[in-house]
């Protein structure tokens, strides 16, 4: 490589993973577009929206931090409550109400970071597990505040920037919904890209060379846990002011077990894959709990034995024709 | 106070029956098995439906409960466990769940949501009244088979050939099946009384513990507080922890029941942060 | 002359066994230095207690006069100890470019900043360009790190921990795997190192030893049994016996 000027070469080089490549900007067409060609479709499309921050949330911690979670559904059901007090009790705004939501992801998931610092990826699936069953267990027992298993409502949410009224249509939620997942996508995209995102993937792939050049592994594990318990805080808190209603499901084992397929349907560790996996999911959850409203699970049950069975990669591969044209983060 | 510890020590047993399968899996290989409780749920609903739907009596469905069990879990070993020995956790994980969602799916499709209740015989409901002790009768032959199935278990494990060629399979695969022992065999054999096992508690426990559709869900994170706080060495561990468990799960319940489930997951919590490596000493770390 | 690193009654037991005893160690500054021992003679725990990976049952490190005994590995790379590992401990998903970068960049206290795009620095840039000319990887600078050749791997494990730029290298076999071939590049890449960096040499191939080391430590049984000037260590018959003892591979 005789280039003449091999420092912008290089610059160049190291910039080139956080290139905005073209399937990038069809996605988010995609994305825009159909908050104007499909407006009888925004109530499910505003539900993916939701479930693609908690997924895109979920990646952040599975697929650039290596972190094997069973309890994500903690920082989200948390989320979901604070945005729904905060409406209640406070103000009925909802980037405030966003903001209370991403402060009690974020504290929740702070405080719970320094539980998985240590131990094998089974200690860490455990204690997340753990975590989120004690929130559940708080939510179903402090019945006086969060309404207990007959779930949270009452909540008045205001017109977003003062100016749009949330409709039963769901066109203002699915608008509102893209324009926040976009906003932290982009974030996200920046965080990853950045020399902190870039020690973060580092030591997912070998602790042992991350600190031997003297990455501080687990605080870096700790910033990176909690801006993505930060996230699912939000994506919670977009569920519960679009629904208007905050019930007990939002900490439950199925949540965690639910956006950890989604992440795993649309590949780890490029932020597309929670995104795609959750409309996917959506989608296929709409269609076949109409055909089986009760057992609706069997079927992701039935799709995450024979993905494993397969093997992931293989499928996150095919998937990945679009997934290529994305920027690897590996 | 005395009843209470008796309630306890009696859910702890069939907790450990319920669970001991798992400490082999989970604890000795290594293998993410959240699909534990699918084994127990099956158990349960063969005594239940036997029972209920044939007549046949409590006792006679109990060898039932614990052959279908093992038949279901020989034949998943065989067919879909066995791929995943070797995946990363996530694999195991993500596999286990799907069977979890799917098990739980089909129960409910199948039989139905609501919890099944049995009738137990007449011969082993009603109570004792020993001085100031007041014990039902069922838990008192919950104590008293579960206590024989430990003994039984802890022989084999510790005292036979086979108890030894699973220790030396689970230490070492490649080293043992140089010494000619069929790990494959092993390995099949030990999960499919694992599952028997846990369809023998999820049978005998039908009437404690209730049989329905979530069951697997339900008292998953109840197995996985056995294995990780009773450790690997051995069967001892377990049944402490078992026991332990129960105790405080009913007396928890008892004396201050707004904590509800607290007690029990921060202590497992705890646990695992404060000895995660002595806890899953193999490997793994 | 000043000590820039310094062990004092470093000992670790493991059960019973006793891994590292009572070693009381000075490397010093600008140093030349092996580390040598027949198998089994506790290079490996030495060389994990002074990088903070095990910690010590007794016995207290000094870096530059500080005592590090008790700080994480990280801490202790972010003072100036940096090590290579004998099997490469690299990002295999990374090309070397970036791997180095993320050393500079962990070092220039990139590592918090999350707003700027890797890369974007020009300083960064500069220097990680620089170490990769002289450890002859800017022909590869754009490859994923799996794919290189294992010459050029060993060249980029020790770009890493140079990049760290630390008061003291370890290096732990570097030439370890490497085939004969490729051998005198990176011999002749570690002996130019420049002489603000002490380097604490461990290897097996008594060649490179002679060749790059002016001192000599010899390690038995985890406790040191010689030290001295290369031609003094070469020539002590006791050194001999120890190794003539072991067998040929020493």
């Amino acid at each position: 490589m005789s280039l003449p000027e091999p420092a912008a070469d290089a610059a160049r080089l190291l910039g080139r993973r956080a290139r905005i490549r073209p399937a990038e900007w069809l996605f988010w067409a995609l994305a825009f577009a159909a908050l104007f060609l499909l407006p009888e479709r925004h109530l499910i499309l505003n539900s993916i929206a939701v479930q693609a921050l908690f997924a895109l949330s979920y990646d952040l911690v599975l697929g650039f931090a290596g972190i094997v979670s069973l309890g994500h559904a903690a920082f989200f059901g948390v989320g979901a409550y604070a945005a729904g007090l905060m409406t209640k009790f406070v103000t009925g705004d909802p980037l405030l109400g966003l903001a209370a939501a991403g402060l009690a992801g974020g504290v929740v998931g702070f405080a719970s970071s320094f539980l998985l610092l240590r131990g094998s990826d089974l200690t860490r699936l455990m204690v997340s597990l753990g975590v989120a069953l004690i929130l559940a267990e708080i939510a179903n027992k402090a019945a006086w505040l969060t309404g207990g298993t007959d779930g949270f409502s009452g909540m008045a949410v205001g017109p977003v920037l003062g100016r749009y009224a949330f409709d039963i249509f769901g066109h203002v939620a699915f608008a509102y919904s893209l324009c926040v997942l976009f906003v932290l996508f982009v974030l996200a995209r920046i965080v990853v890209h950045s020399p902190f995102g870039l020690s973060v993937t580092a030591l997912h792939h070998n602790p042992l060379r991350a600190r031997a050049v003297g990455v501080p592994v687990n605080r870096r594990l700790v910033a990176m846990y909690t801006f993505a318990a930060i996230y699912a805080g939000i994506a919670g808190g977009l569920l519960a002011q679009t629904t208007q209603f905050v019930s007990l499901d939002v900490l439950d084992f199925n949540r965690s077990a639910d956006v950890l397929l989604m992440l795993v349907i649309g590949g780890t560790g490029y932020l597309y894959g929670g995104m795609i996996g959750a409309a996917l999911f959506v989608l296929a959850q709409d269609q076949l709990a109409s055909l089986t409203p009760q057992y609706w699970h069997f079927w992701i049950g039935l799709a995450l034995v024979v993905l494993t069975l397969v093997g992931r990669e293989r499928f996150a591969k095919r998937l990945g024709a679009f997934a290529r044209l994305l920027p690897g983060a590996r | 106070m005395l009843t209470i510890l008796f309630d306890g020590v009696a859910y702890g047993m069939v907790l450990f029956v319920l669970a001991c399968g798992l400490s082999v899996t989970l604890g000795l290989m290594n293998f993410v098995n959240l699909a534990h409780g699918v084994f127990a749920m099956v158990g349960g609903y063969v005594t239940v439906l036997l029972m209920n739907d044939y007549g046949v009596p409590f006792l006679a469905t109990l060898p039932l409960a614990f052959i279908v069990a093992a038949a279901l879990g020989a034949v998943l070993e065989r067919t879909l466990y066995v791929h995943l020995y070797d995946r990363s956790p996530l694999d195991q994980v993500l596999f286990t769940i799907g069977l979890v969602f799917m098990a739980v799916a089909a129960a409910d499709y199948v039989i139905g949501s609501q919890q099944q209740l049995i009738y137990l015989p007449p011969m082993l409901s009603g109570r004792l009244h020993l001085g100031a002790l007041d014990i039902g009768v069922y838990r008192l032959f919950l104590i008293v088979v579960c206590a024989v199935l430990v003994a039984i278990l802890h022989y084999i494990v510790t005292r036979t050939r086979f108890g030894s060629r699973l220790r030396a399979a689970v230490d070492d695969p490649r080293v043992a099946r140089g010494l000619g022992i069929n790990v494959n065999a092993i390995f099949a054999l030990t999960f499919a009384m694992g599952s028997g096992l846990a369809g023998l508690g999820g049978a005998l426990g039908a009437d404690i513990l209730g049989i329905d559709p979530t069951f697997p869900l339900k008292y998953m994170i109840y197995f996985l507080i056995v294995v990780t706080v009773g450790g690997t060495s051995g069967m001892m561990g377990p049944f402490v922890a078992a026991i332990l468990l129960g105790v405080a799960d009913v007396a928890g319940k008892y004396y201050v029941p707004e904590l509800g489930a607290f007690m029990i997951y921060g202590v497992m919590i705890a646990v695992l942060i404060l000895r995660p490596q002595g806890l899953f000493a193999r490997g793994n770390a | 002359m000043a000590a820039v690193l310094e062990t004092i009654g470093l000992t670790r037991h493991f059960g019973g066994l006793v891994a590292t005893n009572a070693v009381s160690f000075r490397l010093e500054q600008g140093a030349r230095h092996a580390l040598i021992g027949p198998n089994g003679a506790g290079k490996t725990t030495f060389i994990n207690l002074l990088t903070g990976v095990l910690s010590p049952s007794e016995g207290k490190i000094l870096l530059e006069g500080a005592d590090v005994t008790t700080l994480q590995p990280d801490a202790r790379v972010r003072r100036g100890l940096a090590r290579t590992f004998q099997i490469n401990q690299l990002f295999a998903g990374l090309t070397p470019l970036e791997t180095i970068g993320l050393a500079v960049s962990e070092r220039l206290g990139g590592g918090a900043d999350w707003w700027r795009r890797f890369g974007a620095r020009p300083a960064l840039v500069t220097e990680a360009i620089g170490i990769a000319e002289r450890f002859r990887l800017t022909d590869v600078l754009d490859r994923k790190t799996a794919e290189l050749p294992y010459g050029k791997q060993r060249l980029l494990e020790i770009a890493v921990a140079f990049a760290c730029r630390p008061r003291v290298l370890l290096l732990d076999e570097p030439a370890a795997g490497v085939p004969e071939a490729e051998r005198h590049d990176l011999l002749a890449t570690v002996a130019a190192l420049p002489r603000d960096v002490s380097v604490l040499l461990i290897e097996h191939d008594m060649d490179l030893v002679f060749s790059f080391a002016e001192r000599i430590s010899v390690l038995v049984q985890g406790a040191l049994f010689r030290e001295g000037t290369a031609a003094e260590v070469a020539a002590d018959p006791a050194v001999r016996a120890v190794y003539l003892g072991e067998g040929d591979d020493a």
